[in-house]
């Protein structure tokens, strides 16, 4: 199943390194939105015309309690420079407790990243509500404004994020 | 079941030392159940590894270099030769074989593979149980001579500090170990569950000093069992 999840975290990544050539100067950011909350913020977002910086790109997720460490490494592997992971308000969740896990999972994560080598501060977690088009473009352009402090992953090829067959020697 | 944890990324990039090819291999019991060597941590383990690997190949602040190749796989049951059958070109094609079983499953690759270079990835740590999501406490020291029996069902040898036969001691306060207050004692465990019982009269019966020759002390243990052991044509 992990497979599976990690196999929509790839195509994702591809796809934001599909774009056109610009994309490989900009950041990449993958945000993982939990439907009742982030997505739908980031709708309104779209629908007030709200800007929210091109360089985040969103995962919809069914609950940020959804979200598998395995999937954000994936992302992080193939050179994404950041992930975040947006969930509901505390006490808000619609699953109940999926978020203050997710928040326990973005923690978990943050220590394998360190562990790994690289900035913990590259995985972050974020609350707000579907009503919050305007905390969703804020978050999004914290965690930009964080990871250009931090600079481009060192795990990017060629300044792009890479197709999972490409970076992960596997088969060798 | 076998409850164990998974050994620091350091150690494990020590131990994988100069291996260009590794193997990273998951075992689907009893580490899978306490989420420490199953397919999703072989696969977290091996994607950190490679990440690692990346990072340390190139100087730092500049991009990553080409790191190692680390690959994963997972078999249903590391600690039985048959299963690992299905891996062994995997585990030929690798320089490096980073088992995530148990000790059990470690020296099982190591007898089935000889050829191959295999190193651990976790630290076996107890026979337990989950007592809550994420917290897994000791409940059986293999000690070869089960007095389960003898003590309403809660063992003593695993759950006792000093594993006493006749107890509780002195060092028993509040119903805790005196050497962690977050320990329960297993006598007074013992005692409370004899008592809610109506059996008590139990424990008026003193045990004598354990023959431990079953336990660790009487050298590595083997069972053989006649009745299920193939005749020498059928081997």
């Amino acid at each position: 199943m992990a497979e599976r999840e990690a196999g929509v975290a790839r195509e994702v990544v591809v796809e934001a390194a599909g774009q056109e050539q610009p994309e490989a100067e900009r950041l990449q950011i993958v945000a993982y939105c939990c439907q009742y909350c982030a997505y739908a913020a980031a709708d309104l977002a779209g629908q007030l015309r709200m800007q929210y910086p091109p360089e985040v790109k969103i995962v919809h997720l069914p609950c940020s309690g959804k979200l598998d460490q395995l999937l954000a490494l994936h992302a992080l592997e193939a050179g994404a420079d950041g992930v975040m992971v947006i969930g509901c308000l505390p006490g808000d969740c619609h699953f109940l407790r999926g978020n203050i896990n997710a928040a326990r999972r973005v923690e978990g994560l943050q220590q394998l990243l360190a562990e790994i080598g690289l900035e913990p501060e590259r995985a972050q977690m974020f609350n707000l509500s579907a009503a919050m088009a305007a905390a969703f473009v804020e978050a999004t352009q914290t965690m930009v404004d964080e990871i250009t402090a931090l600079g481009p992953s060192p795990l990017r090829r060629n300044g792009l994020m890479q197709k999972e067959e490409d970076h992960d020697n596997r088969g060798a | 079941m076998i409850i164990a944890e998974r050994k620091s990324l350091e150690e494990i990039k020590g131990l994988v030392g100069e291996a260009e090819k590794v193997l990273v291999v998951g075992c689907g019991t009893c580490v899978t159940v306490c989420f420490a060597g199953g397919a999703r941590e072989a696969a977290i383990t091996a994607a950190s590894l490679r990440m690692a690997s990346r990072l340390d190949s190139g100087p730092a602040g500049e991009p990553a270099g080409n790191g190692k190749a680390v690959r994963d796989v997972t078999v249903q049951r590391q600690c039985e030769w048959e299963y690992l059958d299905e891996i062994a070109e995997d585990v030929k094609a690798a320089d490096v074989v980073l088992s995530l079983g148990c000790g059990i499953g470690v020296q099982a690759m190591v007898e089935h593979f000889p050829e191959a270079w295999v190193v651990p990835g976790l630290n076996t740590s107890f026979l337990g149980l989950p007592t809550e999501q994420g917290v897994w406490a000791e409940r059986c020291a293999a000690c070869g001579d089960c007095i389960l029996g003898l003590t309403g069902g809660i063992c003593p040898i695993a759950r006792c500090s000093k594993s006493l036969l006749n107890g509780p001691c002195g060092g028993s306060e509040n119903g805790h170990c005196e050497i962690d207050p977050g320990v329960d004692c297993a006598w007074q465990l013992i005692y409370d569950r004899l008592n809610s019982m109506n059996r008590l009269e139990v424990l008026l019966e003193l045990q004598p000093p354990k023959n431990w020759r079953t336990a660790r002390d009487g050298g590595p243990r083997k069972i053989v069992r006649e009745d299920l052991r193939l005749s020498e044509e059928e081997v």
